[in-house]
């Protein structure tokens, strides 16, 4: 049975600085978690990326993290919220190399990659929760199929 | 490693330059505003220095991620108009598998174990493409 923690922390995402603070909690949760090496660089990359375009494509929001347990398997679970524009066509930007500013258009879709399970809730002028879990150890089934 | 907080936002990252090389050293976790700070200075070095290479050694940082990414792709971009070669040396492995499943790839720069490695590659070249007597050659 999989069981939800509390929720382990809300974090403000409205500048720059907000983005190392991410990238640092997820670091050292990942870490007391038992994530291995390779598996906790690349939560933190994929939360960088995440964070970043809660800020600028967000105009800004928070971080909700929460530890998660399945049996003896760890989990962390990471959603980026902010009450920004939303994302008109989700399948485009997931699309690698699609950007609406002037990034490289790799974010959402490496994030994607990057993570066991990957969810977006969004729409126009909705603003845009995107939710990812990784386990300490990968689940049998297929990424993102739960 | 177990500093329990960012790092402050160094406003400055040290650009040494070793004959016509640029070494440049990045180090923990630089925010967005420090990396663009950087691609700027880097990119007056090497217009005012007129060096060769540039080496980039990225062995004290954590994760790339695609802003930093552009950031190095736009370094190597820069150097290149100016007839000068960029190396990538030290990435961590646990950087580099991250780097792949993210999708990214650093065009137009080459990757080097440590620094020490990227500055042979870098000297190796010269020698090899220059002319025996292109030192003279100029007024
Ligand atoms: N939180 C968000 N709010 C609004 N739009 C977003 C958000 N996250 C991503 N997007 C849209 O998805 C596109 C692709 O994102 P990404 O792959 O990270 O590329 P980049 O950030 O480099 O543009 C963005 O250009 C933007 O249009
Ligand atoms: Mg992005």
């Amino acid at each position: 049975m999989q069981t939800a923690g509390r929720v382990e922390a809300s974090l403000p995402i409205s500048s720059d600085m907000d983005l190392a603070w991410v990238r640092q909690h997820v670091r050292q949760t990942a870490a007391e978690l038992g994530f291995g090496l390779v598996e906790q660089t690349k939560l933190v990359t994929a939360a960088s990326e995440l964070a970043r375009n809660t800020l600028v494509h967000g105009g800004g929001g928070r971080l909700e993290s929460v530890r998660l347990a399945n049996g003896h398997v760890r989990g962390l679970r990471l959603t980026f919220a902010d009450d920004g524009p939303g994302i008109p066509d989700v399948e485009r930007a997931l699309t690698d190399g699609y950007t609406s500013g002037d990034g490289l258009g790799m974010g959402l879709g490496g994030a994607r990659r990057l993570v066991h399970e990957f969810s977006i809730d969004s729409g126009p002028d909705a603003g845009t929760r995107v939710t990812v879990i990784s386990w300490t150890v990968r689940p049998p089934h297929p990424r993102g199929e739960v | 490693m177990s500093d329990p907080y960012p790092r402050a936002p160094s406003t400055h990252v040290p650009v040494l330059r070793l004959g016509d090389v640029l070494l440049v050293t990045l180090q923990g976790d630089l925010h967005d505003s420090t990396a663009e700070q950087l691609q700027q200075d880097i990119g007056e070095a090497i217009a005012r220095s007129s060096v060769s290479g540039v080496v980039i050694d990225i062995s004290g940082v954590e994760i790339v991620d695609s802003f930093l990414g552009r950031v190095l792709a736009e370094i190597a971009a820069k150097a290149r108009l100016l007839a000068a070669q960029t190396v990538v040396a030290g990435m961590r492995p646990a950087v580099a598998i991250t780097l792949v499943e993210l999708g990214l790839t650093l065009p137009g720069m080459r990757t080097a174990l440590d620094a020490q490695d990227a500055l042979g590659m870098l000297t190796r070249q010269a020698a090899s493409s220059r002319p025996a007597h292109a030192r003279q050659e100029s007024p």
